[in-house]
C-alpha cells in the first residue's frame, strides 16, 4: 500500500490532472446535452493547462517566485519559476476559448434550427427529415 | 532582394494578413474577397515552389522567429518533406479557391466574406503546421486550421452543424492529447524545439513518460487524420461541408495531420525509438483493417459525398500502411516513406477531383444521391469524364496515380515480407471498383425512364469550376506517368535521407 | 540483334490520335468514320513495315523510361507479338467498315462513344501485343478491359448493364491477379522482361511451390482467355453489338488473354522450366477440359452469337492446349491459330451480325431457309464453320495438323490428346453443320409473306465478310500471307529446345 501512495505522491500533479481530465471526458461521452458536453470539454482542457502550470515549479519544496529577475533577489537565494509553461498555456487558453466560442456558436445555431440542444433529439429530428 | 530564407515565415504571415484584409475589403465590396484570396494563395504557391527548389538544391532552410536562437525561440525549419507537402497543399488550395468562386456565390451567397476569411485562415493553419519546427507552435497551427475547418463545415447550416459539432468535440480531444504529449515531453526535456527534442530524447527512450507521450501523439493525431477506428467524425463532416471544403478536408487536411504524425515519429522521436517497439507493425494492421472496412462501408452508401468520405477513410489506410512499412523497406524506389508521400499527393489529386465533381452535381442540379445521376454523362460530359478519370484512378487502372500508389505499396509490403498486405491492397482495389463503377454506370449507362432522346441538351458547369476539375483529372494521369518515370523520386529520396530511411537506413 | 525505333510508338499512337479526331468530328458521321478507317490503315501499315526486320531475327525496341530497376516501360517487338498486332490491326480496318454498315442500318445510339472506345480497345490490344515486359503489358491489358466496357454495355438495357458489370467484375478481378503475378515475378526474378526461353534466374530464385502458385496467379490473371470455369463473362458479353463481339470477343480481348498465356509459358517460364514443373500437362488438361465442355455447352445454344461464343471458348483453349504441349510444332500451331482463328471466327460473327441486320433474327431455329435469301453471307458462314471444324480447305485444318504433330512430338501422355481433339472436332461438326443445314435446306415457315423483306446486308458489311472468308481459305493454301508462317517460324526457332 505504501509504494502505491509513494507512487501517487511522487507524481501527484500527473495524477490530479489525469483525474480531472477523465471527469471532463466522462461528461463529453455521457451527457446528452450539448452544452454539458462543452463543459466537459472545458474541464478536459483545463486539466491539461493545470498540468502544464504544475510543470513550471515542481520540486520537493515548491517556492519559486514570479520570474522577475533582479540582482537583489538572486542574492537572497530566491528561485523563480520557469515562465515558459505559463506562456504556453496563455496561448493554449486562447485556443480553447476560441474553440469554445465556435462550439457555442454552433450550439446556438443548432438550437435555432432544431429547437433543442439534446443530442438524441437532434438526431431523431434529422432522421425524420430523412437524412 | 528577398532571400529564400525568409519565405517560410512569409507564407504564413501573408496568409494571415490576407485573411484580415479579406474581412475588411469584404465590407467595401464582396467581389474583392475572392480576388484577394486567389492572389494570396497564388503568391504562396509560387513561394512554396521556390522553397522546394531551394531545399532540393541548397538544403534545409532554418528561420528563427524574431532572431531568437532555437532552443528558446520558435524556429521554422523547411526540409524536403515540408516543402513537398507545402506545394501540394497550396496547389490544392488554389484549385479549390478557383472552383469556389462560382460555387460559393451560388451556395452561400450571404456568407461570401466570412467564407473567404475563414478559408484563408484554414490555409494559414495548414501552412503553419507544415513549416514549423517547434512542436508547440505546431499544436497552435493544428488548432487554427481545425477551428477554421469546423466553421467552414458548419457553413451550410442544418445538418452540417451537427456534423461540425461532432468533429469539433473529437478534434478538440485529439488536439488536447497532442498538447498533453507535448507537456510530457517538456516535463522530461524542458524544450519544445523538434530538433532539440530529437537530440535530448534518445537517452530517455525507455522512460515511461516518453512512451506515454508517444501514445498521446499517436492517438491525438489519429483522430485528426481519421485513422480507423477513430474516423467516426469524418463521413458526416466531409459529406455536409461545401464541396470545395470537402475536397480540402479529404485531399489535404487529413494529409497534413499525417504529415504531423510523420514529423513526430521521425523528427521528434527518431528511427531508433520506432524500432524499439512494434508500433509500426500494429499501425500496419490497423491501417489494413481501415482499408477494408472503409471500402466496405463506402459500398453501403447512397450519397455520393458520403461514399467518397468513407473512401477517404480507406485511402488514409493506404497512407498509414505505407508509413507503417517505411521502417522495414530499404529499396531506393519503394523503400522508406516514398509510397506514403507519393500517396499523399496522389490522394490529394484524386479525392480533390472527385469531391469537386460531386460539388458540380450539387451546383447544377442539387443531386446528392447516386441513384439520381442517370444520364448526367450526356448533360455534363466534361465533368463526368473527369469523374471517370479520377474514379478509375481510385480503382487503380494503369497508368493513373492510383495504380502507381498501389504498385509501390504492394512492392513495399513484398519487400517487408508481409504478403497479407499485398492481398489487402488487391482486395481493396476490387472493392473500390464496386463502389466507383456503380456511379460510372449511373452516369453513362442507365437509360432515363420516360425520356429517350430529348435529354441531349448540355448543361455544363461554368468554366471557372470546370477548369479546376479538369486540371485535377488530367493530373491524375500525368502525375501517374511522371511517377512511373521516376522523375519526382529524388524529392522523396531526400526525405528518406533526412530520416535515415529506405536506402539510407543503417542495417 | 536489337533495333531502336519509334515505329511501335507510332503504331500505338494511331488509334489514340484517331480517337481524339473521332470525338472532334462527332457532329459529322462521315468524316468521323473515315478517321477510324484512316487510323486503322495507318496503324496496319506501320505494323506491317516492321515485318522484314523481324523476320531477319531482329527485335525492335522502343523504351520510354525505366519504371523500376530492371523494368523498362516500353515496347519490344518480336515475331510473336507482331503476329497478334498484325491480326488485330488488319481486322480493325475490316470491322470498322463493317461497323459503319451495322451501326447505321440499326440506327444505333451513341455512335461516337462506340468508335471512340473501339479505337482505345485497339490501342490496348496492340499495346499488349507490342509490350516488352509484363508491367507494360499489364498497363495495356487494363486499358483494354476498361475501354471495352462501354462497348459491352452499349445497349444500356438492364441486360446489357448486367453483362457489362459481369464483364468488368471478371476481368478487373483478373487484372488484380495479373498484377499480383507481375509483382511476384519481379520480386523473384528482379525483372519482368520477356526473354525467349524464359527468365533465366526465375527457377533459381523461387521454390517449386512458389513457381506453381505463381503460374496459377498468371492463369487467373488471364481470365480473358475464358478458360473454364471462368468463362461465363464471354457468353454474357454477347449482348454487345455484333462488330464488338466480332473484333473484341473473337480477336482483341480474348486473344490478349491467350497471348498472355503463351507469353508467360514461352517467355517468362520458358519451355524447359514448364517441363520441369510438369505444368505443361496440367495446362493441357485444363485446356482439353475446357474444349470438351465448351463444345457441349455450345450444342445447347439456340442464340447464334452465344453458340459462337462457346465455340470461341473452345478454340481459345485449343491455343492454350497447343502451347501446353511444349513442343515446337505445338507452339507453332498455337501461335498460328491466333491469326487463323481470328479470321475465321470474325467471319462467323460478322455473318451473324449481317443476318441480324438483314432479318432481325438472332436464333438459329428461326433461320430456316435464310441461305437462299442471303447466299453470300451463308456461304462465307459455311467457310468459317468448316474452319472451326478443322476441315480443309480452311486455315483451321493447317493448325490442327500442327497440333496433332505437336502431340506426337511431345510424346508420353501427350500422344493421347489427339483423340480428344478428334472428339472436339466431331462436336464442332455437330453444332455447326445443323446451322448450315437449317439455313440452306430447311423451308422457312410462312415464307411467302416475309420473302420480299429479307435481302443481303449492305455492301459495307458484305465486303469485309468476303475478305475475311477469302483470307481464311487462302491461309490453307498459302499460310505465309501477311508473312504469318515466316513470323511463327522465327518466333518458334528462337525458343529452342525440342523435348522428347
Amino acid at each position: 500500500m505504501e509504494w502505491l501512495l509513494e507512487e501517487i505522491l511522487a507524481k501527484y500533479n500527473y495524477w490530479i490532472s489525469i483525474t480531472i481530465m477523465l471527469i471532463g471526458f466522462y461528461a463529453m461521452i455521457a451527457k446528452d446535452n450539448l452544452i454539458k458536453k462543452l463543459v466537459g470539454l472545458s474541464i478536459f482542457q483545463t486539466a491539461i493547462f493545470l498540468f502544464f502550470i504544475s510543470l513550471a515549479d515542481i520540486g520537493p519544496i515548491p517556492r519559486g517566485t514570479a520570474p522577475i529577475v533582479s540582482e537583489a533577489m538572486m542574492h537572497k537565494g530566491y528561485v523563480y519559476v520557469n515562465p515558459l509553461p505559463h506562456v504556453l498555456i496563455l496561448t493554449a487558453i486562447v485556443v480553447s476559448v476560441a474553440t469554445l466560442a465556435v462550439a457555442l456558436a454552433l450550439v446556438i445555431r443548432m438550437y435555432e434550427e432544431y429547437g433543442t440542444i439534446e443530442e438524441t433529439e437532434i438526431i431523431e429530428e434529422e432522421r425524420e427529415l430523412g437524412v | 532582394m528577398l532571400s529564400v530564407e525568409h519565405l517560410p515565415v512569409l507564407i504564413v504571415v501573408i496568409s494571415l494578413l490576407s485573411a484580415f484584409t479579406i474581412f475588411i475589403a469584404g465590407w467595401l465590396n464582396k467581389r474583392f474577397c475572392w480576388f484577394i484570396s486567389f492572389a494570396t494563395i497564388l503568391v504562396q504557391l509560387v513561394m512554396a515552389v521556390f522553397i522546394l527548389h531551394h531545399v532540393l538544391t541548397v538544403g534545409t532552410i532554418h528561420y528563427w522567429l524574431g532572431g531568437w536562437s532555437p532552443p528558446w525561440g520558435i524556429e521554422y525549419v523547411v526540409d524536403a518533406l515540408n516543402a513537398y507537402v507545402l506545394v501540394i497543399l497550396l496547389f490544392l488550395a488554389l484549385i479549390c479557391v478557383t472552383y469556389s468562386k462560382r460555387s460559393i456565390a451560388h451556395e452561400l451567397p450571404y456568407k461570401i466574406v466570412p467564407f473567404y476569411t475563414v478559408y484563408q485562415l484554414l490555409v494559414t493553419g495548414l501552412c503553419g503546421v507544415t513549416v514549423t519546427g517547434d512542436i508547440f507552435n505546431m499544436y497552435v497551427f493544428i488548432e487554427i486550421f481545425s477551428l477554421s475547418a469546423y466553421a467552414l463545415i458548419a457553413s451550410r447550416g442544418k445538418i452540417a452543424l451537427k456534423a461540425s459539432f461532432t468533429y469539433l468535440v473529437l478534434g478538440s480531444i485529439g488536439a488536447c492529447f497532442f498538447l498533453l504529449g507535448i507537456g510530457f515531453l517538456y516535463s522530461v526535456t524542458g524544450t519544445l524545439n523538434m530538433h532539440d527534442l530529437s537530440l535530448l530524447l534518445p537517452p530517455l527512450y525507455g522512460n515511461k513518460i516518453v512512451l506515454t507521450a508517444f501514445g498521446f501523439f499517436t492517438v491525438g493525431l489519429s483522430i485528426k487524420m481519421a485513422l480507423f477506428p477513430l474516423h467516426t467524425w469524418l463521413p458526416d463532416a466531409h459529406s455536409f461541408a461545401p464541396s470545395e471544403i470537402s475536397a480540402m478536408l479529404s485531399g489535404i487536411i487529413i494529409e497534413v495531420s499525417t504529415y504531423a504524425f510523420i514529423r513526430v515519429c521521425f523528427s521528434v522521436y527518431t528511427l531508433n525509438f520506432i524500432k524499439l517497439l512494434p508500433i509500426f507493425d500494429i499501425l500496419c494492421w490497423i491501417a489494413a483493417l481501415g482499408i477494408i472496412i472503409g471500402s466496405v462501408l463506402a459500398i453501403a452508401q447512397y450519397n455520393l459525398k458520403r461514399m467518397l468520405a468513407y473512401s477517404s477513410v480507406s485511402q488514409m489506410g493506404y497512407i498509414m500502411l505505407a508509413v507503417g512499412l517505411s521502417t522495414s523497406t530499404h529499396h531506393a524506389l519503394w523503400g522508406g516513406l516514398n509510397p506514403a508521400l507519393m500517396h499523399i499527393l496522389n490522394h490529394a489529386l484524386m479525392k480533390g477531383c472527385l469531391f469537386l465533381v460531386a460539388g458540380a452535381f450539387i451546383y447544377k442540379a442539387d443531386l446528392w444521391n447516386i441513384t439520381d445521376f442517370t444520364g448526367l454523362g450526356r448533360k455534363m460530359p466534361y465533368t463526368c469524364a473527369a469523374f471517370v478519370l479520377a474514379a478509375i484512378s481510385m480503382i487503380g487502372v494503369p497508368p493513373t496515380v492510383g495504380f502507381v500508389s498501389k504498385l509501390y505499396i504492394i512492392l513495399a509490403s513484398l519487400e517487408a515480407g508481409k504478403f497479407i498486405f499485398v492481398a489487402v491492397m488487391l482486395l481493396s482495389s476490387l472493392l473500390n471498383l464496386v463502389y466507383f463503377w456503380r456511379v460510372i454506370e449511373m452516369l453513362y449507362m442507365r437509360r432515363e425512364e420516360g425520356e429517350e432522346h430529348s435529354s441531349s441538351s448540355k448543361n455544363e458547369i461554368p468554366l471557372s469550376m470546370l477548369i479546376p476539375v479538369l486540371t485535377l483529372a488530367s493530373l491524375c494521369i500525368i502525375v501517374g506517368v511522371l511517377w512511373l518515370t521516376e522523375i519526382p523520386i529524388p524529392i522523396l529520396d531526400q526525405v528518406n535521407a533526412l530520416f535515415g530511411l529506405g536506402r539510407y537506413a543503417t542495417p | 540483334m536489337i533495333e531502336e525505333s519509334i515505329r511501335p510508338l507510332l503504331a500505338i499512337l494511331c488509334p489514340a490520335i484517331g480517337s481524339i479526331l473521332i470525338v472532334l468530328f462527332r457532329k459529322r458521321p462521315n468524316i468521323r468514320e473515315s478517321w477510324t478507317m484512316l487510323a486503322g490503315i495507318a496503324q496496319f501499315l506501320i505494323i506491317f513495315s516492321m515485318v522484314p526486320l523481324i523476320i531477319e531475327g531482329a527485335i525492335i525496341k522502343c523504351t520510354f523510361f525505366t519504371a523500376f530497376p530492371g523494368v523498362d516501360f516500353g515496347f519490344s517487338v518480336d515475331a510473336f507479338g507482331l503476329i497478334f498486332a498484325i491480326t488485330s490491326t488488319f481486322l480493325w480496318i475490316l470491322v470498322s467498315s463493317y461497323s459503319i454498315g451495322y451501326m447505321r442500318s440499326l440506327k444505333e445510339h451513341a455512335q461516337t462513344r462506340y468508335y471512340f472506345c473501339f479505337a482505345w480497345a485497339i490501342f490496348g490490344a496492340v499495346g499488349v501485343a507490342l509490350s516488352g515486359n509484363l508491367l507494360t503489358m499489364f498497363v495495356f491489358y487494363e486499358i483494354l478491359t476498361v475501354s471495352t466496357y462501354p462497348l459491352v454495355a452499349h445497349d444500356q438495357t438492364p441486360e446489357a448493364l448486367f453483362a457489362g458489370r459481369k464483364y468488368l467484375a471478371y476481368l478487373l478481378t483478373a487484372g488484380v491477379f495479373f498484377l499480383a503475378a507481375v509483382v511476384f515475378t519481379y520480386h523473384f526474378a528482379g525483372t519482368t522482361d520477356f526473354v525467349t526461353g524464359g527468365i533465366p534466374n526465375l527457377a533459381s530464385e523461387a521454390s517449386r511451390t512458389a513457381l506453381m502458385a505463381l503460374f496459377a496467379l498468371f492463369l487467373l490473371g488471364f481470365m480473358k482467355a475464358a478458360w473454364m470455369p471462368f468463362h461465363s463473362w464471354l457468353p454474357t458479353a454477347m449482348v454487345a453489338p455484333t462488330p464488338v463481339s466480332a473484333l473484341l470477343h473473337a480477336v482483341a480481348v480474348v486473344k490478349a488473354g491467350v497471348f498472355g498465356i503463351v507469353r508467360v509459358v514461352c517467355y517468362i517460364y520458358g519451355v524447359d522450366l514448364m517441363h520441369e514443373l510438369g505444368l505443361g500437362l496440367a495446362l493441357a488438361c485444363l485446356a482439353t477440359f475446357t474444349i470438351i465442355v465448351a463444345n457441349l455447352f455450345a450444342l445447347a445454344q439456340d442464340n447464334l452469337k452465344r453458340r459462337l461464343a462457346y465455340s470461341t471458348i473452345n478454340q481459345l483453349s485449343l491455343i492454350i492446349f497447343g502451347v501446353a504441349l511444349l513442343s515446337p510444332e505445338g507452339i507453332e500451331g498455337a501461335m498460328m491459330h491466333i491469326p487463323f482463328h481470328g479470321f475465321m471466327k470474325i467471319t462467323l460473327f460478322m455473318c451473324a451480325g449481317a443476318i441480324m441486320v438483314a432479318s432481325g433474327k438472332k436464333n438459329i431455329s428461326e433461320m430456316a431457309g435464310i441461305g437462299k435469301k442471303m447466299p453470300v453471307t451463308m456461304i462465307t458462314f459455311s467457310i468459317g464453320a468448316l474452319g472451326m471444324c478443322a476441315l480443309p480447305p480452311t486455315a483451321g485444318f493447317v493448325t490442327h495438323h500442327l497440333f496433332v504433330g505437336g502431340c506426337e512430338e511431345a510424346g508420353g501422355t501427350m500422344s493421347f490428346f489427339p483423340y480428344i481433339l478428334l472428339i472436339a472436332a466431331i462436336l464442332d461438326v455437330m453444332y455447326f453443320f445443323p446451322i448450315i443445314y437449317t439455313a440452306f435446306f430447311e423451308k422457312s415457315e410462312g415464307s411467302s409473306g416475309s420473302k420480299s423483306k429479307i435481302k443481303e446486308a449492305p455492301l459495307f458489311m458484305l465486303v469485309p465478310i468476303a475478305i475475311t472468308a477469302t483470307v481464311s481459305v487462302i491461309f490453307f493454301f498459302y499460310p505465309d500471307l501477311f508473312h504469318i508462317s515466316e513470323l511463327v517460324e522465327t518466333a518458334v526457332s528462337s525458343l529452342g529446345g525440342v523435348h522428347p
